[in-house]
């Protein structure tokens, strides 16, 4: 992506390796979407011809998204982003499940899950959530024992958004039906990076973020299995057969129905030609930078993303440096969120403090060129190594930590 | 992403006196790796009480590093008894300040330079004073109420920006507050600032044209300031004000209120009959 950026005031070439975070919209999307800002600007709920094509193309997008999940038509509501998905969800489940007060979900949550969680908390339903272990992986054991006949709903992120790991979502909402508890995934992360197939699962609902597969923000996705008990959470008009109110946001709904068959062309790219740039930046940066490793177990996990703690240094510092060579990523480090902890996630899988403050996550697209992954293996090391060389933590040339 | 002064960045990027002092004779290390940052300073004192040479090494952000950055530059050339008067505030102001949520990295920096001092005039290092009020932090309350008072700090989350203290678990927070508010309490009250006669009637008369006349004109009523003695401000009604028996409520309980919000909390409104 030889795009200009702003790293360091000059004029850098941006090389975007923050794909968690946001992505490119597609060109294909773009082009698909833009007559419906100002030519056919049309309301798909009107009588007229004029608001009818757009209601049209409004239905293609919504089979679109259904092709990429293997699901049908009539079980996608399209929403405003993953958090209104993810809300809506959990709302339904404990209207509909009358009378239940529990709900069960991970230590490593996205905040659009954690949060309300921690609200409900607070508002006499019991949350458990179950635990990691250091790789990130889920305590099966603790989950099968968390479920009783007073748990309304399970949401279980499907991919982690810091490591990539990937929890057995589908085994696990097995589990939940066998016990007739509802489940939830928040698949934000997953749609459009692995293959998701939701005729060969028993989740009952799922979110998705147009923004985190080339679509643009502003637009995400609720799959509700034909069947679920529904109720809404924004109440409204008669959109989305009522089950969320609000004028459709016609251009970025044709976005992602663009965004979605394009993912699912681009899935084997993903997961061949992304995931060898990854296991290359992986493997050369922890084999140039002692005292480096990657958090998040190796073999489960999406194909895009690596999550690698440098010892003895701290992220944000590196984040900025990287910045000024237009290299853009994110850290779990405390400083960079204003937070004064790091990242909830490293910390439930119990990375020690000396490796969490400098974690960098770094996640790929298929837009990331051989050349990008060249230049941050060859300007990482020095980085990393004029920090430690500040460091009091650090011996100059050793590798052993002095301790303060 | 943090909005950082061009100093702070400039002062990241390069920054200065980076390692350690060799045959130092004032060296201090605060912080920790728990923390998330910490700092050790090195500092060469000649006979003459004056700092020749002073060097950190940093582990931490951008403003930790551009912290230690800038105070080992302010010390340069300093005598003991001028570094002794530098404040984190100063340490801030040198970078041509920090974002709120990054001052700890000031405070640290002052911290650094007080054991460093004490180091040098051979005082005990100072095992830990008072009792830990954040836990997540190891923050104590003499830590807490310092920061207070020399920083003006009045919410938890001022206290947290500044010393890390309740940014964790955030169990202390009662106990920041009631430290907030002992301290506050104990401060002397600061004089308000003097409002000459002039500036008082000039305000008074600008509220009255912006926030009342508007509202009362809606009504087909109005009022005139007639003078002002002291705090009592005399006013006149005008229009259906003059014979609306609900005059008297509406020069006490909106105008009075009006007045007292955004010109003097003392003032009383009188309405004089012409």
């Amino acid at each position: 992506m030889a795009r200009v950026g702003c790293g360091g005031g000059g004029t850098v070439k941006t090389i975007y390796l923050d794909n968690n975070a946001t992505t490119q919209v597609a060109p294909e999307v773009l082009e698909a979407s833009l007559p419906y800002f100002h030519d056919l600007y049309g309301n798909p709920s009107s009588a007229h011809s004029f608001g009818g094509q757009v209601s049209r193309k409004i239905k293609e997008a919504r089979e679109q998204v259904a092709g990429l999940l293997g699901a049908e038509p009539e079980e996608i509501i399209f929403t405003s982003c993953g958090t209104e998905s993810d809300n809506t969800a959990i709302m339904s489940a404990l209207a509909t499940e009358r009378g239940k007060r529990h709900v069960v979900t991970s230590r490593v949550e996205h905040p659009a899950i954690k949060s309300l969680c921690e609200h409900l908390s607070r508002q006499d339903y019991l949350v458990t959530e179950i635990p990691v272990d250091g790789e990130g992986k889920l305590d099966m054991e603790r989950y099968e024992k968390s479920l009783t006949p007073d748990t309304a709903i399970v949401s279980l992120m499907w991919a982690n958004n810091e490591t990539g790991v990937l929890f057995p979502v589908e085994k696990a909402a097995e589990m939940a039906k066998e016990r007739g508890v509802l489940f939830h995934t928040d698949a934000v992360q997953a749609v459009g990076k692995i293959p998701v197939d939701m005729k060969k699962n028993s989740i009952d609902m799922l979110s998705l973020s147009g923004h985190k597969l080339h679509a643009p923000k502003g637009v995400g996705v609720l799959y509700v299995r034909q069947g679920t008990k529904f109720s809404p959470f924004l109440i409204g008009g008669h959109q989305e057969k009522g089950r969320r109110g609000g004028t459709e946001n016609t251009a970025g709904i044709i976005a992602l129905g663009k965004a979605c068959e394009l993912a699912a062309l681009n899935m084997e790219i993903e997961n061949t030609r992304v995931k060898q740039l990854r296991d290359k930046l992986e493997n050369e940066i922890c084999s140039k930078i002692p005292n480096s490793r990657i958090n998040g177990n190796p073999l489960n996990r999406l194909p895009n993303t690596a999550n690698i703690s440098f010892e003895f240094v701290e992220g944000e510092a590196i984040l900025l440096m990287m910045d000024e060579l237009g290299i853009c990523a994110s850290s779990g480090s405390a400083c960079t969120s204003g937070s004064l902890q790091p990242s909830h996630v490293l910390r439930a899988m119990g990375v020690p403090f000396t490796m969490s403050h400098g974690s960098i996550r770094f996640s790929l697209s298929i837009y990331n060129t051989q050349e990008e992954i060249d230049f941050v293996i060859e300007k990482l090391p020095p980085i990393i190594e004029k920090l430690r060389n500040m460091s009091p933590y650090w011996k100059t040339g050793g590798q052993e930590r002095v301790s303060l | 992403m943090w909005e950082y002064t061009d100093k702070v960045k400039e002062h990241f990027l390069n920054p200065r006196n980076v390692g350690e002092v060799e045959d130092a004779n004032a060296v201090a290390e605060v912080g920790s790796m728990a923390c998330g940052d910490a700092l050790k300073l090195t500092l060469k004192v000649d006979e003459n009480n004056k700092i020749m040479d002073a060097k950190f090494q940093t582990f931490g952000c951008a403003s930790a590093i551009a912290s230690g950055s800038a105070l080992t530059e302010m010390l340069k050339g300093k005598t003991i008894e001028e570094a002794e008067k530098i404040t984190n505030q100063d340490i801030a102001d040198y970078l041509g300040g920090l974002p709120k949520e990054k001052m700890h990295c000031s405070v640290l920096g002052r911290e650094a330079l007080e054991g460093a001092i004490a180091n040098y005039k051979g005082e005990p290092r100072k095992e830990q004073e008072g009792n830990i009020v954040c836990e997540c932090f190891g923050v104590t309350d003499l830590e807490i109420e310092r920061a207070v008072m020399e920083n003006n700090l009045t919410t938890v989350e001022d206290v947290t920006n500044y010393t890390k203290a309740g940014g964790g678990c955030e169990s202390c927070h009662e106990k920041i507050h009631e430290i907030i508010s002992r301290v506050r309490a104990e401060a002397k009250p600061v004089a308000p600032p003097k409002l000459s006669n002039i500036q008082k009637i000039k305000m008074i008369e600008e509220v009255i044209e912006r926030e009342i006349r508007p509202s009362l004109k809606h009504d087909g009523g109005d009022i005139e300031l007639i003078d002002v003695i002291g705090n009592r401000v005399l006013l006149a009604t005008r229009g259906t004000c003059a014979v609306c028996k609900a005059s008297q409520q509406t020069l006490k309980n909106f105008v009075e209120t009006k007045l007292r919000e955004l010109v003097w909390p003392e003032l009383v409104v009188e309405e004089v009959v012409q």
